[in-house]
């Protein structure tokens, strides 16, 4: 964090003469709250590059930005001027207004932007997306052709065949990984399989969970079959742990997110045969739903409420400044850019896939927050083989109830 | 001292005292009884770059109108301390009325989040405190043994599992235990199965846990009987000695006697050190098979996007709670000693 506070600071002293004239900002403090991937650090690093002559950026990209970001918001004058949200983030801040309406300044320094690139709620503008995230299928095709496995697997029943093939044929014992680390990433990884069979999971109109259904089960017991092909640890794998097992070799198929594509396919980490035979694709679907089961995400900007409107133009400005042509051009292959400039390339050709396939995105409600910590902690009792997966939806259901009805959101 | 003298004396730490300790439990225990708002929902259209959804949102204005006229929300009552997420009660009356037999409703009350961590936040206390007494008492017997030259190096060495910051130390070890780290590989190769996996078994999980507490515990445990054992009086072991008593009767007889109010002091700090186990599961992401109280507070406030206060504060009070009983025995026990000295 503070090595790229320097960075950025750097970047500014060698960027500074040519950058100040092209952001036109004469006064104001931007600061900036957000998490730290490659594509992020990119944007940060070319808003910061605004600063200089009575206008201040400061960075803050940590991955504990949730955990902060409230606290951070709801003091006036707010910690930050600005925060990169996500689907998740902007509706927990929303739900205590700490982000501002900003049609008025998209209409006066956003010309440059897409209309899909703009966050509505109400017919408001909260946000403006820069990119899109989704986790999908990485697969190594070298190990798939050499265990007879014919083209890339489009669904996870294809998944679990070649999975079994692979093994069969003595190549690996745990081809498969998902990011299943208890907690928050096995409840993504519950989301995105839930999401294939197209079923919601809330009473239509209502806060109350529905989960616990045929769909709920099948979901489950899909995570079961997959996660037999994975190392017996699976329990503690997360992003960064299942990108080293790939890039170690040690796995012929995972869901992983496409923010990851661009450091697995670089020549970093890695051995030359692993990267040549990486494909990424789209989120496979399953059972006998439509859409590839995987949620949609995007990340993108969003003001603070409780900064003076000359801050929140100036952080707005910055911002935009962050987000370029240019900027996107030079990162092309950090992350898919919802941008004006971007070109689609094999790191990016899985989340593409998978928004074009009609993944859903993640659910914008308040209360998903409740249900999504709730799955996270009930359902590894089912994984373990310790109860049914009635019994576990049941629980996560329960816990979600009593957690909702603390946050107001049920009576 | 004169009472005057000692209320002048005492006063600025009794400040501090109230301010930085009474008064955030108090704040905390009168969070526990509130929950928020009932949200003011509105259905409205949220646009994206995915497309357009009828989505459910809060009204942030008239929740802002609940908010400001009573800041601290709700009032539930012990309502958050009832519910299903912490003691349960209805959940664990029906346990009672549908089980059949002990075991039944033994399980059915540990599928219950509290009930799940304080079994093994109970478990690791009283394995762990009792085994970081005995490891640290018996270093400290054998390093006080040692000849001087090599002393001072072996008591360094002794007091680094200490020394490391809790999180990281679980974390190295966490790393080690690995499958492919130096110990999870030797003992595959010891039990000669490729497939054993200390991560993945809860059983397995909950003696890694508690290991790792011992080693972290032990040195504090023999740093402080080693300081005793500096004090225990030459010319009664010179008696005993005379009098033909073993070196095992001595320690026994002589040694245990006299560090018996440090053993006292290990224990309380041990007991509410362990109660509030945390650190070593996050590092060992040990949280599927493993959880504590300190990990619920922990998950209420941290890794979700929305904190929840009030049930965090609900499982703080019951923490202290399940502190000061513990403590009881101990703090009795000082109290007769105490007034023993007076009388």
């Amino acid at each position: 964090m503070f090595l790229k506070t320097i960075t950025a600071a750097g970047a500014f002293a060698l960027l500074g003469s040519t950058a100040m004239a092209g952001c036109g900002i004469t006064a104001g403090n931007v600061s900036i709250l957000s998490n730290d991937f490659p594509a992020i650090q990119a944007v940060t690093a070319a808003a910061s590059a605004c600063a200089g002559d009575g206008v201040t950026v400061e960075t803050n990209l940590t991955k504990d930005h949730k955990d902060i970001m409230v606290a951070a918001l709801t003091a006036n004058p707010a910690q930050y001027s600005s925060v990169v949200v996500s689907n998740s983030t902007l509706v927990t801040l929303m739900n205590d207004g700490l982000v501002r309406p900003i049609d008025d300044l998209v209409a006066k320094h956003g010309a440059a932007l897409n209309k899909s690139q703009l966050i509505t709620a109400n017919g408001k503008v909260m946000a403006v997306a820069f990119m899109a995230n989704a986790q999908h299928l990485f697969t190594r095709t070298d190990v798939l052709a050499e265990a007879g496995v014919e083209g890339v697997p489009a669904t996870y029943e294809d998944v679990l065949a070649a999975a079994e093939k692979v093994r069969a044929a003595g190549l690996m014992e745990y081809p498969v990984a998902l990011n299943t680390k208890a907690g928050w990433n096995l409840a993504e990884e519950f989301v995105n399989m839930y999401m294939g069979t197209g079923a919601d999971f809330f009473k239509a109109g209502t806060a109350e969970a529905s989960v616990n259904n045929k769909n709920g089960v099948a979901t489950l017991e899909m995570l079961k079959s997959l996660v037999a092909y994975s190392n017996p640890d699976y329990l503690t794998y997360d992003s960064n742990a299942t990108q080293a097992e790939w890039e170690a070799g040690n796995l012929a198929m995972a869901t992983m997110w496409g923010s990851r594509g661009g450091a697995v396919l670089d020549d970093e980490g890695s051995t030359a045969e692993v990267v040549a035979g990486t494909l990424l694709s789209a989120a496979p679907t399953w059972g006998n739903g439509a859409r590839p089961a995987s949620t949609l995400w995007w990340d993108g900007i969003g003001i603070s409420t409780n900064i003076s409107d000359e801050d929140a133009e100036a952080t707005f400005i910055a911002m935009m400044n962050g987000i370029t042509t240019e900027v996107v051009k030079a990162n092309n292959d950090a992350a898919v850019w919802l941008v004006e400039g971007y070109t689609p390339s094999p790191a990016s050709a899985g989340v593409s896939g998978t928004a074009a396939g009609g993944a859903a995105p993640y659910p914008m409600v308040p209360f998903m927050g409740a249900l999504h910590t709730a799955l996270g902690a009930e359902i590894t009792d089912f994984l373990q083989g310790t109860e049914s997966a009635q019994q576990a939806l049941a629980d996560v259901e329960a816990a979600y109830t009593a957690a909702a009805k603390e946050q107001g959101f049920l009576k | 001292m004169k009472n005057r003298t000692f209320f002048w004396f005492i006063l600025p730490s009794l400040i501090t005292m109230v301010l930085f300790i009474a008064l955030p439990i108090v704040s905390v225990a009168l969070q526990s009884l509130h929950i928020e708002h009932e949200a003011v929902m509105v259905e409205v259209e949220n646009c994206g770059p995915f497309g357009c959804k009828q989505e459910l949102q809060v009204d942030v204005e008239e929740t802002a109108k609940l908010k400001k006229e009573r800041p601290l929300g709700q009032f539930n009552g012990l309502g958050t301390y009832t519910n299903r997420n912490h003691l349960a009660f209805a959940e664990i009356g029906e346990a009672w009325q549908s089980s059949n037999g002990f075991a039944d409703f033994i399980s059915k009350a540990l599928n219950l989040p509290f009930y799940r961590a304080l079994a093994f936040t109970l478990t690791y206390t009283f394995v762990v405190t009792p085994l970081v007494l005995i490891f640290g008492f018996m270093i400290a017997l054998g390093v006080n043994t040692l000849p001087k030259r090599i002393k001072g190096p072996t008591i360094f060495i002794s007091l680094l599992p200490m020394i490391v910051t809790p999180l990281i130390g679980a974390l190295i070890l966490f790393w080690m235990i690995d499958a492919n780290g130096v110990i999870g590989s030797t003992l595959q190769w010891i039990f000669d199965d490729p497939d054993l996996s200390l991560k993945a078994s809860p059983t397995l999980t909950w003696i890694m846990l508690m290991v790792y507490g011992v080693w972290h515990s032990a040195p504090f445990a023999f740093i402080v009987f080693y300081a005793g054992l500096q004090t225990v009086p030459s010319d009664t072991m010179e008696a005993a000695m005379i009098d033909g008593a073993s070196r095992w009767e001595r320690t026994r007889y002589v040694v245990l006697p006299h560090l018996m109010p440090l053993t006292v002091f290990i224990s309380l700090i041990q007991l509410m050190d362990n109660f509030r186990v945390l650190e070593p599961i996050i590092s060992f992401s040990a949280q599927a098979s493993a959880t504590s109280l300190s990990w619920i507070i922990y998950n209420d406030l941290v890794g979700t996007e929305s904190q929840f206060f009030g049930s965090a504060g609900a499982t703080s009070v019951l923490t202290i709670l399940g502190v000061a009983i513990l403590l009881i025995p101990v703090l009795i026990r000082t109290w007769r000693d105490f007034k023993q000295k007076v009388v």
